[in-house]
């Protein structure tokens, strides 16, 4: 393997062998979609794929920029309204993982997509919750993937769009349980450097370090003292297989590996 | 389309253009921006390139809304800009959802019940930044869930592939929300890519979201919903897309946008003309990919 690769196409490929045995998972936009169009063409070939433009078994032809691209309808199981993609298949608890993308995080793993500062007075006004808030509620489980920095991994996010663990696993099993949700909340953090799971704590815990990152940098782009598994794992490089349909095939424009 | 949004749309109202990636009515957007109306309530699940436009021509004083930005490139800086505070003399006030939250207020309105009941918001602080969404205690006493109230639009508009002259419309492709928006408005606008025969409409009846009924004008307008796309008519512009981010991001090349490709335009046709054949014709789909046909069967 003596292949150069860049450091997001390390994260797009290690997200991708997360969803290996999964069934179904709903695409959120940006980097979720091309790790999930990834897996579909490698670990996860009976993936189905869930937008939330109203597209249930989406068959993709080409890695489309925006998740409501005519390329997700041709093809499908089913196209729906979005009332009933919301309703009957994501609430009544039929997707195994809800995939996405944050602009900041907290050690656990609850998300902020709406704005930096103040609500009332952003210093930064951020997209906002679109579907992630009830993803994160009723999916049964949650991958995140984005790169990692001290601005966006940090000891406290600025608004919560989307909750995680809470303040930590008793009190999420507790809320979780008492509220009927059908979401057990985060379960992999997949970062440029590394990937993170969730401990007993529901605290994020990197497992595996990506070749050429350092626990140093890891350490350097954490806001909080991060937990680290004693037996911490080497991410396996990418594949020239991986990285050819990353680069033939789902983004030859380089798009989401800039 | 002119006369279609002078008589309909009128300032001051609450209005929403919906259509979720696909069947956006920039069309219809263009020509609210062109007869300059004033002090709209914007709705809309993603306001994406559209209402970044309207914005910024200054239609609307309020953007109700659960997504913000422009789907797989960046950001809306014409908005940005105005919730930010850096354009200080166009406040915009927003009241944000989620896009289960934004389905549920348009079908609630659709259905005229007072709320609508979803598994979502809780523990997020979006409850705390709109007051509007409100936690409810089953009165079959099995839980707690989130209400969001009725979103009922005095005009909403649809870009859809075509229409009897009637305006019983019928969409293919993703359904968004567009049916649920329609319902729950007072008045509704359809623009559509071909005016077809009733008797279209009657030989694949389970295709129509939309009946005649409830729809106060059809505008037929070919191209309408440029940049975004109409399946199986036109693709998606990405490339119109990624070259907003460049112009959205700079206040005085969005107010040059506007006054070359709407203001000093008459319409959609001259907008056209002005893209390019080459352009249009790019967005082709690549091969056609027909519907195998059904039997409805006739039964006398």
């Amino acid at each position: 393997m003596t292949e150069t690769f860049s450091k997001s196409e390390m994260m797009i490929v290690a997200a991708a062998r997360e969803l290996a045995g999964q069934r179904v998972c709903f695409v959120g936009v940006g980097l979720p979609n091309i790790a999930v169009n990834l897996a579909k063409r490698t670990v996860a070939p009976d993936l189905e794929l869930v937008y939330e433009a109203g597209v249930f078994g989406a068959r993709p032809a080409r890695l489309p920029l925006s998740i409501g691209d005519p390329t997700i309808v041709t093809g499908a199981t089913a196209v729906v309204s979005m009332l009933e993609l919301f309703g009957y298949y994501l609430q009544r608890g039929l997707v195994d993982v809800g995939f996405l993308g944050a602009a900041q995080i907290d050690r656990f793993g609850n998300i902020n997509t709406t704005v930096i500062g103040p609500y009332d007075h952003p210093k930064t006004r951020l997209p906002g919750s679109g579907g992630a808030c009830e993803i994160a509620i009723n999916a049964r489980q949650v991958f995140v993937i984005m790169r990692q920095s001290t601005r966006s991994f940090v000891e406290a996010i600025d608004f919560r769009t989307s909750p995680g663990n809470l303040g930590g696993a008793e009190q999420a099993e507790r809320i979780r349980r008492e509220g009927g949700w059908l979401g057990r909340g985060p379960s992999v953090v997949v970062t440029d450097l590394g990937i993170y799971h969730f401990d007993d704590a529901g605290e994020m815990r990197l497992d595996s370090l990506h070749p050429g990152a350092t626990v140093e940098a890891v350490r350097g782009s954490i806001g909080w003292e991060v937990a680290i598994n004693p037996s911490l794992a080497e991410t396996p490089p990418p594949t020239e297989d991986e990285l050819a349909l990353i680069r033939d095939e789902l983004d030859p424009g380089g798009v989401y590996t800039k | 389309m002119s006369d279609a949004i002078a008589t309909v749309s009128p300032s001051r109202t609450r209005s929403a253009i919906e259509g979720f990636t696909h069947l956006i009515s920039f069309a219809a957007g263009h020509e609210i921006i062109r007869q300059r109306k004033r002090d709209l309530t914007l709705a809309r699940l993603t306001p994406d390139v559209i209402y970044d436009q309207m914005i910024a021509a200054g239609v609307a004083r309020k953007l109700v809304f659960s997504w913000l930005g422009n789907p797989g490139v960046g950001g809306l800086g014409a908005i940005r800009r105005r919730i930010e505070g850096e354009i200080a003399d166009e406040p915009l006030e927003v009241e944000e959802y989620s896009h289960f939250g934004m389905v549920g207020r348009y079908t609630a309105g659709a259905m005229n019940l007072p709320f609508f009941p979803l598994r979502s918001y809780f523990e997020t602080d979006l409850p705390k930044a709109n007051p509007r969404i409100r936690p409810i205690r089953s009165p079959y006493d099995d839980g707690t869930v989130y209400a969001v109230p009725p979103l009922r639009p005095d005009v909403t508009i649809v870009h859809a592939q075509r229409a009897s002259a009637a305006g019983d419309t019928q969409v293919w492709g993703l359904l968004g929300c567009q049916k649920e928006a329609a319902f729950a408005a007072d008045r509704v606008i359809v623009v559509v890519e071909e005016l077809v025969d009733e008797a279209v409409v009657r030989a694949d009846p389970n295709r129509t979201i939309i009946p005649g009924l409830i729809v106060d004008a059809v505008v037929v307008e070919p191209w309408g919903a440029h940049p975004s796309y109409v399946q199986g008519a036109y693709d998606r512009d990405n490339r119109f897309y990624l070259d907003w981010d460049a112009i959205t991001r700079d206040e005085a090349a969005t107010q040059a946008w506007l006054r070359e490709w709407v203001h000093d335009l008459d319409g959609r046709a001259a907008y056209m003309e002005k893209l390019g054949p080459e352009r249009a014709a790019a967005l082709g789909p690549s091969e056609s990919a027909p519907s195998g046909s059904v039997d409805y069967g006739a039964y006398r």
